[in-house]
């Protein structure tokens, strides 16, 4: 076994689409480490690249799409350039993804016993009986009750929170290192959501695999991860430590998110909104991608890309007042 | 004729009828509900998905037929199934709208901005020529914060936050008293979502307007409501002050409602102790006796499966159906 520090790393990822108006760039120089048992959080709103960024790193992008640029390394290998079968060996056991519409990524024709144990068949060497002993387990292990009965069931005769634990149960069917889930509680209710992640959270314990978390509710973040990426436009403002991003946010976005969403304490003062309209990937200004939306925006936003700098010891964010800021602290000292 | 309450529902019922192998069996939407708006008050409508509170803004719009119940809207009875008396719609579809939660589909794609919200207009008649029907237009699309010159446009070139914004306008236009707002931010991005609440209060303040808001998302329901109502399986379960129920929930599904609300903030996320409730919402076809809730209530009793608890206040309007709380 090699040495390494993290289980997974980004290293400057971009992924393309062709499509017919030009070439969207979704995602636009990504880093990240994870560290092993850990949970990375990514929020963003819709369109700012969250999700394609997990896609790039399981490689399920649509035909269209392709990763053109970085390095997704593994347990310090470099994945970008592995084949189909590679691929297909790391998906499921190295790396393992959720959806967030339990309905349709679930196949109607087949029964729930049959798809969980196409998974464990399928990347395991077990034998039948094998897989349908695993199956049973499986299903004991992500709380549902007579699992026998369960087995022979269709997706439709089960409700929404127990799809979802049949795919987080076939997700963790050859024991991942490390789970995504992609939006995995959007579609269910407050009640039913809190179960999914309680499950979550006991099943990281037990078997110790990391979790990214690709959301754009603010609360499901804070309850759930130690770490969070906080993207725009496909790139990542800032990221840092729950508490970083939560009380000492130092990108211009992530203040004005803050700011926008209604919580107990504020509930009678107005809300604060972040002004314009969500960006358009084909028509990305040169500079920030944030900047016109920005309050605080300088000349400077508009022209150049603000670097990654570091705020504090675990907290990077990319926003030219941090700059301005340490640069008036430097002349004044 | 004015009265004190803006809109009073009573006893409501609304049953829809639902095959079920050979025999048609009712299935209970909305099962003897009863609450009142003031007039320039929001009142929050909460719940899970299937507890009947879409069903209950359409029906006071009357876009279902009500099965019972009592429907009095300004001094109006519009519905009284004890009297047989059901009035025609028309005329108060001017002061009763409705603004829908998917603002994809609630807009005809084949219809320009101007159409959508000229619409109301054309149906009540009320311009005198085509001038002022297009000066209106213009008005209210500037009230709801879009650039008028968008007017020929149609609805697919706008984005999801405009696009709520146009059915705003074409709630306004008929300048109604009271507008049943179905999820309106539900399908909108966190930062637009604000922009969009900001709206709704600014409307009111300026024009006086009655919300009923229906809503899943808590916090949302809090900020933007005076008193809040919580729905289980189409029961009414708790009515309270919106500040009184956040802080002092007293039905035990309240409770656990609220617990299972991610709170955006880290240290309160670690210290609080969630309520997890077991199972699934029972399905309305097999509802069970008693009390709806008690099948996943943790202070469920004999006599919750027996009957179910009468609504009572408890104090300075909090109202609640429960037996042992």
């Amino acid at each position: 076994m090699e040495d390494y520090k993290y289980i997974l790393e980004l290293k400057d990822l971009h992924t393309t689409f062709k499509t017919d108006n030009g070439d969207v760039c979704a995602v636009n120089g990504v880093n990240f480490t994870l560290e092993p048992g850990k949970t990375l959080g990514i929020v963003g709103e819709s369109g700012s690249g969250k999700s394609v960024t997990a896609y790039s790193i399981m490689q399920i992008l649509a035909d269209n799409g392709r990763i053109s640029g970085g390095e997704v390394l593994y347990k310090g290998e470099n994945i970008v350039d592995w084949n189909t079968r590679q691929m297909a060996g790391f998906r499921g056991r190295c790396v393992s993804i959720i959806f967030q519409d339990p309905m349709t990524s679930l196949n109607p024709v087949f029964s729930i016993g049959y798809q969980l144990k196409e998974a464990i068949l399928l990347h395991t060497d077990k034998k039948k009986n094998e897989a349908e002993e695993r199956a049973k387990e499986l299903l004991t292990l992500v709380g549902i009750n007579e699992p026998e009965k369960r087995l022979k069931q269709y997706p439709h005769e089960l409700s929404g929170g127990m799809r979802q634990r049949v795919m987080i149960a076939m997700a963790l069917a050859c024991e991942p290192d490390i789970l995504i889930a992609d939006e995995p509680t959007t579609a269910l209710d407050v009640t039913i959501q809190a179960q999914i992640l309680e499950l979550m959270q006991d099943l990281q314990k037990k078997l110790g695999m990391a979790i990214i978390m690709v959301t754009h509710d603010l609360g499901v973040i804070a309850s759930m991860c130690d770490e969070i990426i906080v993207m725009y436009g496909g790139r990542v403002c800032e990221r840092g430590t729950a508490d970083d991003i939560f009380y000492s946010p130092s990108h211009e976005y992530t203040k004005g998110l803050l700011r926008s969403i209604p919580t107990k304490s504020n509930s009678k003062e107005r809300l604060v909104p972040i002004g314009g309209t969500p960006i358009n990937l084909l028509n990305m200004p040169e500079g920030c991608a944030f900047c016109p939306r920005c309050d605080e925006a300088m000349k400077i936003c508009l022209r150049e890309k603000p670097e990654e700098i570091r705020v504090g010891e675990t907290h990077m964010a990319a926003c030219w007042m941090n700059i301005k800021n340490m640069k008036e602290v430097a002349a004044n000292e | 004729m004015s009265s004190e309450y803006i809109l009073e529902v009573e006893h409501l019922k609304q049953y829809f009828p639902v095959k079920n192998g050979f025999r048609t069996v009712p299935l209970k939407a909305v099962d003897d509900i009863s609450f009142s708006i003031k007039p320039g008050e929001t009142l929050g409508l909460v719940g899970e998905s299937g507890c009947g509170k879409t069903t209950v803004g359409r029906t006071l719009l009357r876009l279902y037929q009500p099965t019972s119940g009592r429907i009095v809207f300004d001094g109006d009875v519009l519905f009284d199934s004890e009297n047989k008396i059901d009035v025609k719609m028309q005329p108060y579809r001017k002061q009763m709208q409705m603004v829908f939660q998917d603002p994809y589909s609630s807009l005809n794609p084949r219809m320009t901005v101007e159409d959508i919200i000229g619409e109301p207009l054309d149906v009540h008649k009320l311009y005198s020529s085509k001038g002022e029907r297009h000066d209106k237009i213009i008005e209210l699309m500037e009230t709801v914060g879009l650039n008028a010159e968008h007017a020929t446009r149609y609805a697919h070139e706008f984005s999801g936050g405009q696009r709520q914004r146009i059915g705003i306008a074409r709630a306004l236009a008929v300048d109604p008293k009271f507008i049943v707002c179905d999820e309106p931010v539900s399908a909108l991005d966190v930062s637009i979502q604000a922009q969009v609440v900001n709206m709704f209060e600014d409307l009111q303040k300026q024009r006086g307007l009655s919300y009923l808001f229906i809503a899943h998302d808590l916090l949302v329901v809090q900020h933007i409501s005076d008193r809040i109502a919580v729905m289980y399986l189409g029961h009414m379960m708790e009515i309270a002050e919106s500040d009184e129920l956040m802080d002092n929930p007293i039905h035990p599904y309240t409770q656990s409602l609220l617990s299972a609300v991610p709170i955006p903030d880290p240290e309160t996320a670690r210290k609080s102790q969630r309520i997890i409730l077991e199972g699934d919402v029972p399905s309305p076809l097999k509802m069970p006796s008693g009390c709806p809730f008690r099948t996943r209530c943790r202070y469920a009793t004999e006599q919750c499966a027996r009957e179910m608890p009468p609504f009572t206040d408890r104090g300075n309007g909090h109202m609640v159906a429960c037996w042992n709380k």
